[in-house]
């Protein structure tokens, strides 16, 4: 059976021409960065290659490209790195209720050292207002940081108006853009934005590779202590056939990105439309600012992680942020932020697209996916309504 | 994740449906937590001699509905009552820790539709 994978926004196939170029940093210029011989000059100036590279795909300068491990390492970096080089100015946060856990679980970090931290409500599309942030920023407040694009609803933030605000506040701002950036045009100057994330397996890049736009000039404490590598903001020897082929994807992501975006809309608004005509089904996230290849929904009377299955049995592969199919066995508080009710986020599911999807995919999905509902939902004792009480009382969850 | 068992439940559930005419009615579990259970009961001389449910849930909440129905039908009242959410995943070769608890509602459904069913023949 063909694997349809739509589920894009958890990993990316790498792309061949990426896999080209990180080849011989693993076993013939597999030398240290950091060392004076021929060798190591060699990977030093393939890494500065990826950081141009990074940087033009955000139109930044090279110099303020940090590579991390992951997207997850740049959040955390930036959160701490921010909140902790500033803390005498003050010790108040604003994030959102959009984040990636990697931001949520920084910002609980920092709580338990003694910062304030504002968790910024957002509307049913998952926007957060600008004018909320405003709002909330105090004389304490010393960073505000929002996510760019949304993983699970594909929401697009209003980043340059916050961007706007923070500037005049004079308070450091940082965007978490590992599903946007790569995927739509991201712009470091225009956005207004101190400290971008960004991480390469989002743009058919390696995982293991992320990075840390620092805007020139800002004071960040490190996270991981060692040796002067990225001008000793984070030490640990390079992973250098991962940072080639950051730069390699970032590249490309730039240069094809009109034409990827073409495609990717083109085929979401496929799927949406074909997913409209199933009853009791709706989509999740703002309808039009959203990711060119994200469609989420919330089906009503059945549970996501029952759908991913049989839809897997299929060999489609999507994903659901219902509480089943989490390992915490909680349902998204992303979609709970949104006002989504938890019996209906139980429902949630989220395909992906991605390069390698086709129209004919999109119509098997659509066939298999009206399938599944059908079948769960004549097992479903919501079949004809939520009406009938669960008799279970309170939640018996474990973590 | 799932044992073959399982995802054999799962996939091919046995005895899905409402009895229209049940002698026992139980639900269990709760929607906003994610698994939700009702089970029919028919019931002949203090035997079980149908059993149909309708879950709301995720693969092993639908593999412990399809089991159980499976495993009581046959039985006397007294026997059915000593089926254990235990007993439930053995028979299916396990479970995995995380949904020991919260989608292996079967054994309560079960007891449940019991004291239904008695409450109605006192």
């Amino acid at each position: 059976m063909r694997k349809r994978y739509f589920d894009h926004v958890a990993t990316n196939p790498l792309d061949s021409r990426v896999f080209d170029a990180m080849m011989p940093y693993f076993r013939e210029d597999f030398g240290n960065p950091l060392s004076l011989y021929a060798l190591g000059t060699k990977a030093k100036e393939a890494i500065e290659n990826a950081r141009a590279q990074a940087a033009s795909l955000i139109n930044s300068k090279s110099s303020e490209i940090i590579f991390t491990s992951s997207g997850a390492e740049a959040n955390n970096f930036a959160l701490r790195g921010i909140a902790l080089a500033r803390q005498n100015e003050g010790k108040h946060v604003i994030v959102s209720k959009m984040e990636h856990h990697s931001i949520l679980n920084s910002a609980r970090f920092l709580e338990k050292m003694g910062f304030v931290v504002t968790f910024l409500p957002v509307d049913k599309y998952g926007i957060i207002d600008p004018d909320m942030v405003k709002k909330s920023i105090t004389k304490e407040t010393t960073l505000i940081s929002v996510i760019h694009a949304s993983s699970e609803v594909g929401t697009i933030e209003p980043i340059k108006e916050i961007g706007r605000i923070a500037k005049e506040k004079g308070i450091i701002f940082h965007t978490d853009a590992v599903a946007a950036a790569g995927n739509i045009p991201v712009d470091v100057k225009d956005l207004g934005v101190d400290l971008l994330s960004m991480a390469a397996h989002q743009f058919y890049g390696p995982k293991g590779a992320g990075a840390l736009y620092v805007r020139e000039g800002l004071r960040i404490v490190p996270l991981i202590y060692g040796g002067i590598q990225e001008n000793g903001r984070r030490a640990g020897t390079e992973n250098v056939p991962a940072i080639v082929g950051m730069g390699r994807a970032a590249e490309l992501a730039k240069d094809e990105m009109a034409d990827r975006t073409e495609q990717m809309t083109k085929l979401r608004n496929k799927l949406i439309k074909g997913v409209s005509d199933i009853e009791n089904i709706y989509l999740t996230g703002h309808p039009k600012n959203r990711l060119p290849a994200h469609a989420s929904f919330t089906v009503e009377f059945i549970e996501g992680e029952a759908m991913l299955l049989l839809l897997a049995a299929k060999g489609i592969y999507a994903a659901s942020g219902s509480a089943c199919s989490s390992k915490a066995l909680k349902a998204s508080p992303v979609l709970l932020s949104m006002g989504v009710p938890s019996n209906l986020a139980q429902g949630s599911i989220v395909f992906t697209l991605g390069a390698g999807n086709t129209e004919e995919d999109i119509d098997y999905l659509l066939s298999e996916f009206q399938q599944v509902i059908k079948r769960l939902r004549e097992m479903s004792p919501y079949s004809k309504g939520w009406g009938m009480k669960g008799e279970g009382g309170e939640c018996t969850v474990q973590k | 994740m799932y044992s073959a068992k399982v995802m054999d439940h799962f996939t091919n559930p046995r005895n899905v449906g409402e009895i229209p005419d049940a002698d026992g009615v139980g639900t269990e579990g709760n929607p906003t937590c994610g698994d939700v259970m009702q089970i029919f009961i028919k019931v002949k001389d203090n035997t079980i001699v149908d059993a149909k449910f309708k879950t709301f849930g995720c693969g092993a909440a639908i593999a412990v509905s399809s089991m159980i129905t499976e495993m009581v039908k046959g039985k006397t009242i007294d026997e059915a009552l000593t089926i254990t959410k235990e007993s439930v995943a053995n028979e299916l070769d396990g479970l995995p820790a995380q949904k020991m608890h919260c989608s292996n509602l079967g054994a309560d459904a079960l007891k449940k539709a019991i004291e239904d069913y008695r409450s109605k023949n006192k």
